[in-house]
């Protein structure tokens, strides 16, 4: 924060005012309200609002087979949907007990990690335009468009992407696919060099950016935080070297940290953690060479519905087909939380089963709206236009806070 | 996966509460113990505060309805020890009619809003909570959605032809 003038008690100027800061506002990215209290341009303090988009997805997990849930985890954080739709997948698998081929497990990485990218994209060039820096935004957004071309060859779609099945992909990548995969690897590392060039060193960003929002790493870890915005902080808490999933622990990357968990501290944790995405990625197509390149999935006819032609000439696939499509395959009555590092932090699924064809009780660990909890008392005492970018340094997504 | 077995966590939380904690399984390796909400706060306490143990992190707050048990409502932690790697499920079910159950915002700041969201869907009332206010839904309902209860739909809503479908 800079020397912005501080008025006293003594001061005519002390009466406050009510700031209703969204619910849609451009500078709040999502809908969701904060009513502040404003001495000048100060903020007293604050009151958040949330819940304007609330879809009762938990609710409407408790009526769907498993496989009909991963649409609804599209929505949470949209723009990776595909970490929150592998994360679920797994978490059906770990409850069936499935394998993964290691192949599967290096395509979901490479999937994963292309959202993470896309996802740091839009929040660290975001930050940029709120600082008022409309250079580096306009610039980035093609990459992701890239990155959702990527999406387009694997599965079709681009934001809400509804990727992969449990058990597997639903078809293999193509030639374009890894074409485009390899092209973006090579061309994208660049790019960030250029876009870091726009902004580690510019003095009206670092200005405006650094000792804004900092916080210490005992507040983050008592305030639940993970994520980006956690090891801003300096506390390199990383789901995929915790508790590696999906063959993470295959792979040889590096966890950045922050010092003092400032706005600053967070673009630049987020920055290299794309480039570390992209040595993720370089090194899964690598391994992908030394494996099959036929496979896409894992052999569970229970779960994984087999090619269309074979339903029609083939009796098991048929039982198969019928089995899967009306949710009569049988699981264990049980509980689990299956973990994965999502963009903006632990997303978690807990899930109870009661064997039948839905969860029992499905509960979404979001990121999102855990971190967000501490907006409104960080905010206090700090400048409006500061709580702006420090909203958006905190990357809230609106579907991840409401589910 | 952690340093620490369940083993041994299981008999330290046994040696300090003896039989007002106990053990209902260990599902996919996560050790899930069940106690009282007299117990809870202490037993979180002793999980944050061990040196050994230190579960410093709150990974999550969520509730649960079971219509038909004697105890129908519940809580569930998940607490996470970075230091051990080791995560632990404690979950705690009260009567019907008496949901009340201290806050863990003593303990964290960020059972907040997780506590205002389990209120909010299944009427758990956290007491000595700062602000326990309804967070996702609507302030003036009236119901606690998440419960077993209440269907997905309104069923009485009249627009949809359901007669078509033999529903």
């Amino acid at each position: 924060m800079q020397n912005h003038p501080v008025y006293f008690d003594n001061d005519p100027q002390i009466e406050q005012s009510t700031l209703n800061l969204g619910p849609t506002h451009p500078a709040t990215h999502g809908v969701f309200q904060n009513v502040l209290q404003m001495d000048g341009e100060r903020i007293v303090s604050g009151v958040s609002t949330i819940g304007y988009i609330h879809r009762a997805f938990e609710k409407i997990a408790e009526h769907r087979p498993f496989y009909q849930i991963t649409p609804l985890t599209d929505r949470l954080n949209y723009c990776s949907s595909p970490i929150n739709n592998m994360g679920w997948h797994m978490t059906v698998e770990k409850l069936a007990g499935i394998q993964m081929p290691k192949r599967v497990d290096y395509l979901r990485v490479i999937v994963m990690e292309l959202a993470r990218i896309t996802d740091h994209i839009v929040c660290n060039a975001i930050l940029g335009v709120d600082t008022g820096a409309l250079t580096g935004f306009t610039y980035m957004m093609q990459w992701r468009e890239h990155v959702y071309e990527i999406y387009e060859e694997i599965c079709g779609s681009r934001l809400t992407t509804n990727i992969g099945r449990i058990g597997g992909f639903e078809r293999n990548f193509n030639t374009i696919a890894f074409d485009k995969i390899r092209k973006f690897v090579r061309d994208y590392p660049k790019v960030l060099k250029e876009f870091e060039s726009l902004f580690n060193r510019n003095r009206i960003f670092v200005d405006r950016t650094r000792g804004v929002a900092a916080v210490t790493a005992e507040t983050a870890l008592s305030y639940s935080w993970t994520g980006p915005i956690l090891r801003a902080t300096g506390v390199d808490y990383d789901v995929r070297a915790m508790e590696p999933y999906s063959s993470y622990e295959d792979f040889d990357f590096e966890i950045p940290v922050g010092d003092n968990g400032d706005v600053y501290s967070r673009f630049l944790v987020r920055n290299e953690e794309m480039k570390q995405s992209v040595r993720i990625i370089e090194q899964a197509l690598k391994k992908i060479e030394n494996e099959p390149s036929d496979i896409f999935h894992a052999e569970v006819p229970e779960f994984f519905l087999p090619p269309k032609e074979e339903v029609y000439n083939n009796m098991e696939a048929l039982i198969y087909h019928f089995k899967i499509v009306m949710g009569e395959v049988p699981v264990l009555p049980t509980e689990l939380y299956h973990a994965v590092e999502g963009a903006n932090g632990e997303l978690g699924f807990y899930m109870v089963t009661d064997g039948g064809r839905s969860p029992y009780r499905l509960h979404f660990r979001r990121p999102s709206f855990i971190n967000y909890q501490m907006y409104a008392p960080m905010s206090q005492g700090m400048l409006l236009s500061d709580a702006i970018i420090n909203m958006s340094s905190l990357n809230v997504i609106a579907g991840e806070l409401d589910a | 996966m952690g340093k620490i077995t369940n083993e041994e966590l299981l008999s330290k939380i046994h040696s300090k509460f003896g039989e007002q904690v106990f053990l209902t399984g260990e599902p996919f390796g996560l050790l899930t113990l069940e106690t009282g909400r007299e117990q809870i706060i202490d037993l979180l306490t002793f999980l944050k505060t061990d040196a050994a143990l230190q579960f410093i992190f709150l990974t999550d707050i969520t509730g649960i309805h079971y219509p038909g048990q004697e105890k129908p409502v519940g809580v569930i932690y998940h607490v996470h020890s970075l230091v051990n790697n080791t995560r632990i499920r404690v979950k705690v079910f009260m009567h019907e009619g008496d949901i009340n159950i201290p806050t863990a915002t003593v303990l964290w700041d960020g059972a907040n809003w997780m506590e205002r969201e389990t209120y909010d869907f299944f009427g758990i009332v956290f007491d000595g909570h700062p602000d326990l206010r309804r967070i996702l839904n609507v302030d003036d309902m009236t119901v606690f959605p998440m419960r077993k209860e209440y269907p997905l739909e309104d069923p009485n809503r009249v627009d949809k032809k359901d007669f078509y479908f033999g529903r």
